[in-house]
């Protein structure tokens, strides 16, 4: 055992602190290096360069004088958007929709895991996983349709059905006050049954003599379920947990932009959606590129404590 | 788990939560299944009873007038084709970004693992946001052509950290170390020997990238403003979630009898086909998910391994 590690430690000792790219590694992997060549140009190009080009948020970006020859403003946009009378209502409304979301989205791929967990193998397992993962493989834009079509106060099969047990109309579309609700329940409606692919798998992956033995010892059901196979899979919820909390920033936005009408503006602008409108619509390269930034940053500090946290409390963490 | 011990009989207790589970799945299928049953028999009923309700889940006053209408709606077709084409063409440029860059950073003896990684890591965290994007491409001159859609997001670092977890558990080290004693170049153990193996992970890879494409609409939205290049999506959009506020706005504003007239039509247009178009969009991939959700499901679980 002694010798075997002796003679593997022996070349690393040789290994004098070689450059990144010698020649000698160059020559000994230049087939893989070329391989990785194309992706490597397609990340410098479209994700580096942009990242110089983030210095327009300090700067007045003239397109003719380019990103360099643009004259610095230094925190004038950032300024600028503290200040606006409707910072607070952008940021209230970015964390409003993705907290809710989060609070009813995120235990709900749990449940339906631990059902489909339960169910025996078989026909109607199978047909309920291929039903409930469906609706992720639609189209935001059909998505967007739909809502539309079922939502609509006159026409759309909602409201007829609210009638039905008396309910007025709901003008769910152009009233801010559901805004929030529509899009936190049909991305529940999207997501849930793809969200518990994951949990499913961890599941798979309880030892069955664990439930044999409970079996034996008198356990029912739901004290397996939650004595065995609950805590099988509370990493992957940290796991995933973390991930939404640091993401509460970086939504998707694509829906809210489909969904969102002058109506509903108080309740569906979002600080991406601003980002989208200042920037594309209106051509406020740099005042739209300095709310990014200052966005991204929100998100790079959110990811970094939650998962500081994370460490801390349990043993699982992203990094 | 199954209960599978029938020595220990089930206890009362179990039975009812039997009835509770089977009463949840129904509930959770139900919902999932009701919208598209809808939006199925919606699309061919006559407006009229799909909007006054009459018609609640079985087709009524059936007419095929939605789908004529779709098949001679030239837009949608054109949409359709250049949707096939950015679906095609991006779906292979993004697998031979992610394969073969995939493959190298799987290789234990690369001296450009390490580097590499965490230079595409650091653009998952880290990249210039939607605005600097729109202006690089708008420099390297791309704005309204193909490579705006097909080339900025081809390569997904998620999709080839999948890639490299399945090379490094599928596909052994010790058969390339063996090829590579006998003297097989870094790019035959690939071709010769790797990219054989490794069916099933490009057809996981090519189902994600491509549904991806296909149900996209916000690259073109930001990069194309020529219609004749518009996707599927982009088509839809304007039928499906435009047409909405144009109707709006035409009755909530004071405007000329004619143009209120226009948008009435258009609004009636839309309501025979929108259901319809819906099914026809989705076609394709409602048609293979059935038969590949074995895949996606499988391209979930190797990205779980090591996420």
């Amino acid at each position: 055992m002694a010798a075997a590690t002796a003679t593997v430690s022996a070349p690393k000792q040789k290994k004098t602190r070689e450059p990144l790219f010698s020649k000698r590694r160059l020559k000994q992997n230049w087939q893989l290096y070329i391989l990785i060549l194309p992706a490597f140009l397609s990340f410098l190009i479209f994700s580096y360069i942009p990242m110089y080009g983030i210095l327009i948020a300090f700067k007045d970006y003239v397109p003719t004088l380019g990103i360099w020859g643009s004259p610095w403003v230094g925190f004038k946009y950032f300024k600028q958007f503290f200040d606006s009378y409707y910072f607070w209502d952008l940021i209230r409304n970015t964390i409003g929709i993705q907290v809710y979301g989060l609070i009813v989205g995120f235990p709900l791929p749990i449940i339906l895991a631990l059902a489909l967990n339960e169910m025996k193998d078989g026909f109607w397992k199978k047909f309920a996983q291929t039903v409930t993962y469906a609706p992720n493989f639609i189209s935001i834009v059909v998505m967007g349709g739909m809502l539309i079509a079922f939502l609509d106060p006159s026409t759309g099969i909602i409201n007829h059905a609210l009638g039905f047990f008396g309910v007025k109309p709901i003008a769910f579309m152009s009233d801010p006050k559901w805004f929030k609700t529509v899009y936190v329940l049909s991305g529940v409606w999207q997501g849930t049954g793809w969200g518990s692919v994951i949990y499913l798998a961890a599941l798979a992956g309880v030892d069955p003599s664990l439930h044999e033995a409970a079996i034996v010892d008198g356990a029912s059901r739901v004290q397996r379920i939650w004595h065995i196979n609950l805590p099988a899979i509370v990493p992957t919820m940290v796991i995933l947990l973390i991930m939404n909390v640091g993401s509460l920033f970086s939504m998707g936005y694509e829906k809210i932009l489909l969904l969102q009408n002058p109506l509903n503006m108080s309740s569906s602008n979002v600080i991406a959606t601003f980002v989208y409108s200042q920037g594309l619509i209106n051509g406020q390269y740099s005042y739209a590129a300095a709310v990014g930034l200052f966005n991204a940053a929100i998100n790079a500090v959110l990811l970094i404590s939650v998962n500081a946290i994370a460490r801390r409390v349990s043993e699982n963490s992203l990094w | 788990m199954t209960n599978t011990n029938h020595l220990i009989k089930d206890t009362k207790a179990d039975r009812v939560f039997k009835v509770f589970l089977y009463i949840f799945i129904f509930l959770a299928v139900a919902i999932v299944v009701y919208p598209l049953v809808y939006i199925i028999s919606a699309s061919i009923s006559s407006p009229q009873s799909v909007n006054s309700g009459a018609m609640w889940f079985f087709p009524k006053d059936i007419t095929w007038e939605g789908y004529g209408v779709i098949l001679k709606y030239k837009d949608i077709w054109r949409g359709y084709g250049m949707t096939i084409f950015y679906t095609v063409t991006g779906t292979l440029v993004s697998l031979i970004l992610t394969i073969p860059c995939a493959y190298a950073i799987s290789r234990p003896d690369f001296s450009g693992k390490k580097w590499f990684t965490s230079f595409m890591l650091v653009t998952m965290f880290l990249n210039g946001g939607l605005i600097p994007t729109y202006l690089l491409i708008r420099n390297m001159g791309m704005i309204d052509t193909v490579w705006a859609i097909i080339l900025p997001g081809a390569a997904s670092v998620y999709n080839i950290v999948v890639t490299r977890s399945f090379f490094q558990s599928s596909v052994p080290w010790e058969m390339q170390e063996a090829a590579k004693i006998d003297g097989a170049s870094d790019f035959q153990i690939f071709f010769k020997i790797v990219l054989p193996l490794s069916a099933p992970i490009i057809a996981v890879m090519a189902l994600f990238y491509g549904v991806g494409i296909w149900n996209s609409y916000f690259s073109a939205l930001v990069y194309l403003q020529n219609k004749a290049l518009y996707p599927l999506q982009m088509v839809l959009r304007q039928i499906l979630v435009l047409q909405d506020m144009q109707q709006g706005a035409a009755t909530g504003a004071n405007v000329t009898a004619s143009a209120a007239q226009a948008a009435y039509d258009k609004a009636t247009l839309a309501a025979i086909i929108k259901y319809g178009v819906m099914i026809v969009s989705s076609l394709p991939v409602i048609i293979v998910y059935p038969f590949l959700q074995r895949f996606f499901v499988k391209g979930v679980l190797i990205g779980s391994l090591k996420g």
